[in-house]
């Protein structure tokens, strides 16, 4: 079977995400030439004609009117060794929950920046670094970094080095490796270094890998093929009229085959899997990695809700209310209300307890009982939902309150 | 509430006070001014069997003037249904002494309260606020995402969840059957016609300001919030439905940073609301709270919290005159133990009386409130650093800590 790998898109907004994007899918041969031209028509309509390869991947009339990614949306392309899924989270700060909802569902992530001036620094005081922060602490480890519109800077080397140099700084410190950062400087709007070299005799400097090139040879997450099924489950939808009830979303662990009956958390219904697709092909089976559609029969499409598990009935979930979890802090942290968020899951609770800080690389605890839980800090609390979730030891959440991201963290066994 | 008739003593706080509780938001005053160990008087209905002469047996129900010594109270904020459970003080020719019994207290039905131990400064205090007659400030506000919504009552000393919608939306998809745009108009209509059968339940239970259109606010992050308004707009010049006609001009449209009912906090305190609807004691609540979590982030030991870090920085002069601050839930006032009530009066009456500092009692069911419950219950701002507040309590934690073997370079 062809490797297949999943990646988020993430970085500060107007940095040109879905423009890099459109280009790589029509690059690739996924979009053909006339739907693209359809598009320039369009956006030239309403006068935005820069926009046209960035409403290949935005969907809704509201997304294009306001020219913003609002939800993640999905693509597929491949190459000679890799079959990729594209997932382009928003960038702007009210669709955070989004990006997390992308994130949790990659192997690893492609952050855009702008190199042109001011909007580099502009994007670091942004989203830039709260997007890195998110895909790290759900679990993405390997990174490559668009160094975008290199167009504008005349492929300037020195600007190239300067972004690299305090990116990596930045990386490293919220712990990505050294070895999993790739820089590549590109082009969107152009298409240099996208999947063909740049050739602009400005760029002669650079003789690296194109940007298709680095996610080619990048590796991805090991995949937990052989336990109990766990899918986290992103959207419910009709797929159909043969098809009323719909779901898809990726799957952490396990597999799944037609037939199998699948247990969902926490209405605790069961339901037959009746045909799966997989980038929109219908298949037999989906494993651990892949992002399929399952299309589902005996159940009440009002017992599944996006952010809902389905797993192996054998080996269920199990719903918690409380949980200890070892957190990085990200702002200052006190006893507060919390939003928790594990993929699409969203939920009111409590963070009730701060129980010590620990040391960062040793895990031994420097402090009981703190009074307040400082930004870089590393801790382990105890949160209260507001309801029973499914959740269990090991996963990853972020919490935020306010709308900012406070902390990332980490499940322990309770 | 209206304030019918009060005896009070202002020395020694002996006596009783006759209230008529009016608005629902009074039931809530009543509940916190209602403590156990107080008579409550008031008519209750009684059902009575007769045996007459003949030996034949009927019931009749009578009203009798019922007094009782309260031992505990039971408030359903929903509803405003408040029950209070206590034994029989005062014996006549229906009811024996120290019969168990429960009042339930209804708008527009008078009761006289009386403290036993009288009346401390913060039941004052309380009975004071409770009968404010100003016009108080109410608002309705919907906190709202792509398929959820949260439909809440603001008024002067309660934040209300009134109701929650939640409408399945699909995500948007490439192609073949698109969900989404049937999917939030349905979001939406059930969201409008939620939001209007609980404003009409409403003030059809304001008996009193029958004519009053409260204001509403709509809040979301993105712009669900903006596209809900364009859909109430729409529906209502389709319907040309009255009540909703009349809602469009008092309409405020806010950005919140989540759907969830705690982003009410962080609207509520934007300039686009306190503007609108200034100094209503929610916003002086929320920007305390916020003072408070920006002196603690300084971390520089002029912000504690929790009981007994509290209450060492009043022993140690820290919370006087000078900036010294006393944030307390009136939750602690509702405890149903009379020592650890008295235990809080205490402090309050010390603040605020011996070392002159600031005393802010909070409604737990606000917002702030809930910040605070978080933190203990009760916080402090200080005048002078102190350190080490909580080192007692650190004695060493068995805590079983296993090697951390992990691949990373962080544990997390
Ligand atoms: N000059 C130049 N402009 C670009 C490039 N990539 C994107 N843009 C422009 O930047 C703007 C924002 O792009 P968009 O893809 O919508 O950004 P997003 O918000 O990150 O998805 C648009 O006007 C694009 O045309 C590039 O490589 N060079």
């Amino acid at each position: 079977m062809k490797r297949m790998a999943n990646f988020v898109v993430i970085g500060h907004v107007d940095h040109g995400k879905s423009t890099l994007m459109g280009r790589l899918l029509c690059d690739m041969k996924v979009v053909d030439q006339r739907s693209l031209e359809k598009l320039r028509k369009e956006a030239g309509n309403i006068g935005k004609s820069s926009f046209a390869l960035a409403w290949v991947m935005d969907q809704t009339r509201e997304e294009r009117s306001r020219g913003v990614t609002v939800d993640v949306a999905t693509n597929h392309f491949e190459t000679e060794r890799t079959r990729f899924t594209i997932l382009d989270a928003p960038g702007h700060r009210d669709f955070i929950p989004n990006m997390i909802a992308g994130a949790s569902q990659a192997d690893f992530a492609v952050l855009v920046i702008d190199a042109s001036t001011n909007s580099f620094e502009s994007g670091l005081k942004g989203q830039t670094k709260e997007h890195a922060l998110l895909v790290r602490s759900m679990g993405v480890q390997r990174i490559v970094v668009a160094v975008n519109k290199m167009d504008t800077v005349s492929w300037s080397e020195e600007r190239f080095k300067d972004i690299s140099l305090q990116m990596s700084t930045f990386l490293t410190t919220t712990s990505f490796q050294a070895k999993n950062i790739t820089f590549i400087p590109l082009a969107g709007l152009t298409g240099e270094n996208v999947t063909k070299k740049v050739t602009d005799p400005k760029a002669k400097w650079y003789t690296g890998q194109t940007l298709v090139e680095a996610l080619d040879t990048s590796e991805i997450a090991k995949r937990d093929v052989k336990k109990p099924l766990r899918l986290t489950i992103n959207d419910v939808f009709r797929g159909g009229i043969t098809n009323p009830v719909s779901i898809s979303g990726r799957i952490q662990a396990g597999s799944v085959q037609i037939g199998d009956i699948i247990l969902a958390m926490p209405s605790n219904e069961t339901a037959a899997i009746k045909a799966i697709e997989v980038e929109n092909e219908p298949v037999d089976w989906a494993v651990a990695g892949q992002i399929p559609t399952l299309h589902l029969a005996d159940i009440d499409p009002v017992h599944l809700r996006s952010g809902d598990v389905a797993c192996d009935p054998k080996n269920p979930i199990k719903l918690i209310k409380t949980f200890t979890s070892k957190i990085l802090a990200f702002e200052h942290v006190l006893p507060m209300s919390v939003e928790v968020f594990r993929g699409r899951l969203q939920a009111e609770g409590k963070l009730k307890k701060l129980v010590a800080t620990l040391n960062k690389t040793s895990g031994e605890i420097m402090k009981n009982k703190p009074r307040i839980v400082k930004p870089g800090e590393v801790a382990r609390v105890v949160v209260e939902l507001d309801r029973e979730l499914p959740l269990e030891p090991g996963t990853r959440v972020v919490l935020r309150e306010g709308g900012n991201t406070i902390a990332a963290g980490l499940l322990e066994a309770n | 509430m209206r304030l019918l008739k009060s005896q009070i003593d202002q020395k020694h706080g002996s006596g009783f006070a006759t209230f008529l509780p009016e608005e629902p938001e009074d039931m809530w005053h009543a509940y916190n001014l209602i403590q156990p160990t107080d008579l409550i008087r008031a008519k209750a209905l009684r059902r009575v069997q007769k045996t007459s002469d003949s030996g034949s047996v009927s019931s009749e129900r009578v009203k009798i003037d019922l007094t009782i010594a309260v031992t505990s109270t039971d408030f359903d904020i929903g509803s405003g249904q408040l029950h209070v459970a206590g034994r029989v003080a005062v014996e006549n020719e229906y009811v024996k002494l120290g019969g168990h019994h429960t009042l339930d207290l209804e708008l527009n039905r008078r009761f006289t309260l009386e403290k036993v131990d009288g009346w401390d400064s913060v039941a004052l205090e309380m009975l004071k606020e409770a009968c404010d007659t100003q016009r108080k400030a109410e608002l309705w506000a919907v906190v709202m995402g792509e398929g959820i919504a949260n439909i809440c009552l603001i008024t002067e000393h309660q934040t209300i969840l009134r109701q929650r919608v939640e409408v399945a939306v699909p995500r948007k998809r490439r192609g073949g059957i698109d969900g989404h745009d049937k999917g939030m108009e349905k979001f939406f209509w059930t969201t409008l016609s939620t939001l209007l059968r609980q404003m009409d339940l409403s003030s059809a239970a304001a008996s009193t300001q029958p004519e009053k259109t409260v204001p509403l606010l709509i809040a979301s992050p993105g712009f669900v919030a903006t596209s809900f308004l364009a859909y109430i707009k729409a529906e209502a010049t389709r319907t040309t439905n009255k009540p909703l006609l009349a809602l469009l001009p008092t309409i405020l449209v806010a950005h919140s940073s989540s759907p969830h009912v705690h982003s009410l906090a962080e609207v509520l305190a934007s300039s686009v609301i306190t503007t609108k609807l200034s100094d209503t004691k929610y916003a002086r609540e929320t920007a305390l709270m916020d003072k408070f979590n920006t002196y603690i982030r300084l971390d520089d030991g002029r912000a504690w919290y929790g009981p007994r870090e509290v209450e060492r920085a009043v022993e140690k002069g820290a919370v006087g005159r000078g900036g010294g601050v006393l944030l307390i839930s009136n939750a602690l006032f509702r405890a149903n133990d009379v020592v650890e009530r008295k235990r809080w009066v205490g402090l309050v009456d010390r603040v605020r009386d011996v070392e002159g500092g600031e005393v802010r009692v909070l409604s737990s069911l606000h917002e702030s409130g809930q910040r605070l419950e978080a933190l203990g219950n009760v916080a402090a701002i200080l005048t002078f650093p102190l350190e080490d507040l909580d080192e007692e309590d650190d004695e060493e934690e068995e805590v079983a800590e296993a090697p951390v073997v992990e691949e990373e370079d962080m544990i997390i």
